[in-house]
Parts: C-alpha cells; sequence; structure tokens
C-alpha cells in the first residue's frame, strides 16, 4: 500500500527566478497490485511529483509511505521508468540488467518477459526506442520494487509504437501485479492502462478529481473504440475545465 | 589519394621556393632524399627513434594513469575537487619551463626527460578526464541512487565508462604534447633521441639531417596520434 500525504513542494527563488510552488496538498493512496494514472497537462508538476515520489526531490511538507514505512531516499523500494532513456550505453543489454540484479534466472525471466531474451548481447544504441522501453522496463521490474513510477515513459515514441507497448505493459501488468503509478498526460493512455486515474490541475497543482476505470485485464486494442472508453474520455476532458 | 596528392605538392612548393631562393643552408629535396636513403640504412636513426620513443612511452603512461585517476576521483568527491586549484595553477607553465628545473633536480638523463614529458600529456589527460567525469547525466546518478549501485561499481562502471570518450580525447591531445615535449627536453639535455639528433646535425651543420629528424617527429608524432584513435575505436565499441 503506498499513501502519499499531504505532498506540497516549491521551487526555491534562484538569481532573478521568484519561488515557484508547483504542488499543494496532493494525497492518494494506491492499493497492492493496483494501476493508477496521475493525468495532467504538460508543466502541471507531475514529473516534479514523480521526483518526489522517488526521492530525487526532498520535500518540506508531507510524507510518503510504502507499506507504513516512510521512504525518504531514493532506493529499490520503489523505481523509476523516466521519460529520457536512462540505460547505460556501454553495457549490452544483459550487462544492464546484471548491474542492478545477480540473479542470472531473475534476469532471464524478466528479459523473457518484455521479449528481449534474444538481444542479451545487444548495446541499448542498437535497439529500437520501443525495446529500450521495455528493457528500462525489465530492469525496473527484475530488483522487484514495493512501486513502480512509469514518467511519461512512451512520450518520445511513435503512436503506432506506444499503442503496441501499452498492450505489452498490460500484459506484463496482469500477470506481475506491480504497484504502479503511470504519469501521462495522454488521456487514451491513462485510461487504456489504468485500474483508477488522479486527474491534476490548477496552479499550484493538487488533485481535481478521480475516476476508476471499470475494463477488465488483460485489454485488447479494440476497446479504445467502445462507447465506454469514449464516455471516459469524455468525462476526463470536461474535468480538466478546458475545451479540446 | 587526396593526402598523397596534398604530400606531393608540399614537396613540390619546397621545391620551388628552394629553387627561387638559392641559398647554402637550406638542401634541395633531392639532397634530402638522398640523406633519407643514406640514413635509413644506419643503425644510428633507429637508436635515436627508440630512445624518443622509451622516453614517451613511460612519461606518457605516468601521465596518464595519474592524469584518468586524479581526473576521476575529483570528479566524484567532492571533497577533494579544491584540490584542482594546485593543477590550475600549474597547468599554465609550458613543459619547456620545466626544463631548467627538471635538469637541476634530475640531471641531464632519461628521468628529465620523463618528467617532462609527463607534465606535456598530465594536463589534457586530467582536464579532459575531469570535465568529462564532470558532466555525467544527472538521470544517471538518480538511475545509481534508485537501484542502489555501489560506490565501487559506480566508480569503476558508470562513471568511468561514461567518462572513455573524454579521456580518450585528452590522451589524443596528451600524445601531441609529449611528443612535443620529448623532442624540445632532448634538444636541451639528453644525449640521444630524436631532439638531440637534430641538436648535433645543427652543429655539424647537417641541415638534411636536421630536416629529415624534423620529418620523422612529424611522421611519428602523427602515428601516434593514430595509434591513440585506434586504441580508443576498439574499446569505445557501443557507440
Amino acid at each position: 500500500m503506498i499513501n502519499i500525504k499531504n505532498i506540497s513542494f516549491t521551487y526555491p527563488a534562484s538569481n532573478h527566478i521568484k519561488e515557484r510552488p508547483v504542488l499543494t496538498g496532493i494525497n492518494f493512496s494506491i492499493k497492492d497490485g493496483e494501476f493508477v494514472s496521475m493525468l495532467g497537462r504538460s508543466g502541471c508538476g507531475k514529473t516534479t511529483l514523480a521526483n518526489i515520489l522517488a526521492g530525487y526531490l526532498v520535500v518540506h511538507t508531507g510524507k510518503i509511505l510504502i507499506n507504513n514505512v516512510e521512504a525518504k531516499k531514493p532506493g529499490k523500494n520503489r523505481i523509476v521508468v523516466n521519460q529520457e532513456n536512462d540505460l547505460f550505453p556501454w553495457m549490452t543489454v544483459w550487462e544492464n540488467m546484471k548491474l542492478v540484479n545477480n540473479n542470472e534466472r531473475d534476469i532471464n525471466k524478466y528479459l523473457k518477459l518484455v521479449g528481449l531474451e534474444d538481444y542479451k548481447q545487444y548495446f541499448p544504441n542498437h535497439l529500437s526506442g520501443g525495446m529500450k522501453k521495455r528493457l528500462s522496463l525489465a530492469r525496473a521490474l527484475v530488483v522487484n520494487p514495493d512501486f513502480l513510477i512509469l514518467d511519461e515513459p512512451f512520450d518520445s515514441l511513435d503512436y503506432r509504437m506506444r499503442e503496441m507497448l501499452h498492450i505489452e505493459l498490460d500484459r506484463i501488468f496482469s500477470s506481475t501485479k506491480k504497484t504502479t503509478l503511470l504519469v501521462t498526460h495522454d488521456i487514451d493512455e491513462a485510461i487504456f492502462l489504468s485500474d483508477r486515474i488522479i486527474i491534476l490541475g490548477g496552479t499550484p497543482t493538487s488533485i481535481v478529481g478521480q475516476f476508476n476505470i471499470d475494463f477488465p485485464h488483460p485489454r485488447k486494442s479494440g476497446i479504445r473504440n467502445t462507447k465506454k472508453f469514449i464516455q471516459y474520455r469524455n468525462r476526463i476532458r470536461s474535468s480538466y475545465g478546458y475545451k479540446y | 589519394m587526396k593526402k598523397v596528392l596534398l604530400i606531393i605538392l608540399l614537396i613540390a612548393i619546397y621545391q620551388v621556393v628552394n629553387s627561387l631562393f638559392p641559398n647554402n643552408y637550406l638542401p634541395s629535396i633531392f639532397q634530402i632524399f638522398e640523406a633519407f636513403l643514406k640514413n635509413l640504412s644506419d643503425r644510428e636513426i633507429y637508436l635515436h627513434i627508440t630512445a624518443s620513443l622509451l622516453r614517451i612511452s613511460i612519461g606518457f603512461l605516468i601521465a596518464s594513469i595519474a592524469g584518468i585517476s586524479f581526473g576521476l576521483i575529483l570528479a566524484y568527491d567532492q571533497r577533494l575537487r579544491d584540490l584542482k586549484l594546485y593543477i590550475e595553477l600549474l597547468r599554465p607553465i609550458p613543459p619547456i619551463a620545466w626544463i631548467p628545473i627538471a635538469i637541476i633536480i634530475f640531471g641531464l638523463g632519461n628521468a628529465s626527460a620523463y618528467f617532462i614529458v609527463f607534465l606535456g600529456a598530465f594536463f589534457p589527460i586530467f582536464t579532459n578526464t575531469y570535465f568529462g567525469a564532470m558532466s555525467i547525466p544527472h538521470i544517471y546518478k538518480n538511475v545509481v541512487s534508485s537501484f542502489e549501485v555501489s560506490k565501487f561499481k559506480y566508480f569503476f562502471k558508470i562513471l568511468l565508462f561514461f567518462s572513455l570518450p573524454y579521456i580518450f580525447t585528452g590522451l589524443k591531445t596528451g600524445i601531441g604534447m609529449a611528443w612535443m615535449s620529448v623532442i624540445a627536453a632532448e634538444l636541451i639535455g639528453a644525449q640521444s633521441g630524436l631532439g638531440y639528433f637534430i641538436q648535433l646535425n645543427r652543429l655539424l651543420l647537417q641541415t638534411d639531417n636536421i630536416i629529415i629528424g624534423m620529418i620523422l617527429i612529424g611522421i611519428i608524432g602523427n602515428l601516434l596520434q593514430k595509434l591513440i584513435e585506434f586504441v580508443g575505436e576498439k574499446i569505445i565499441v557501443w557507440n
């Protein structure tokens, strides 16, 4: 169980820039095995929140509890899959995995899960964008974190690749049941993958709405065209408070 | 092919200038060629080349180990970073300016030459390594802290490998500086080596040999840089 309690964050003043409050009063929890998306417009502070949850940024108010234990420093109990490519280019697929976990059976298991078992000796630069993301995901899963944070992981990929990875990701999470928070600005992505969606809005950013998504896992691409999916999309859009 | 043509052009320009302004000092291209063939069949020139290469090898090896180690350690440990001040103060002093003090401390001989080569190579190697290691992206540091990667692994598997392209840039510049330094040191304080060969032939007024010495310095210096490039390409395979 992940509990985020009353998190607020302000970027301090520097040079000629005034201090900037970004997040205020963020409270939510994620049940074990639940896939939650945090949806918000670009620049609203989503990545700041992801960095706080990962322990990269220190907050002065609020706290993060993972299984009732306060999490402060970054650690293996919560792993971020970043928007940027965070693989080490001088290490092969195998070495990137081996750096974080020495158990070869686990490495093989997760490489197989993401479909990279035949690419162990490849360098990341020789993989496609989608394969790199799958490797980042396998590396995150191989340390068996309590909590996985996906910070706009598909942002740099084209639409077709994203759709394919959504299906793969849903399959992987249906089998691993890993507690996950996806940070995204893509409404369809959030609906397709999540059990629940938290909407961020306002200045400074706070939670302005929540939606449960009632589709069974694993999900198929076709659900995007269903009436229910379109209804979810419209409800979320209207909760943003602006027209598309 | 283009390079060969450019070299032929350079030789032609030399010969034209030499013909237009005849003098007793500079030999014609034919005289140089003749002297070159004579030297090739003489054991002495190889001994001078070997002596210079040995000096640069030892001095450059020590400079590489020291430059890479200090560069990485100072980038890794913030507490030691103030030591960079010493390096910043010493760096502007050209290696040639150290020759008198090197001869006083180490005497005429190899030790002085090693020291001068070390000074020539150390600063570019250190500077490139240090600034390379300092530019490691924050995202890698985040990955390291999240996955609780040990300090040992961070230093040797991440920081060192990330810095390798920068290190090789430093080594390439460093070997050029080292080669220039060893020749300068031999011009003044040695009894062998290509620098000494040039100096000796100056006293004997053998200008053809002086020019051959200069050509050899240019060729060998270039080959040494190519060697570093080649080793770098073999090691940095992931790009």
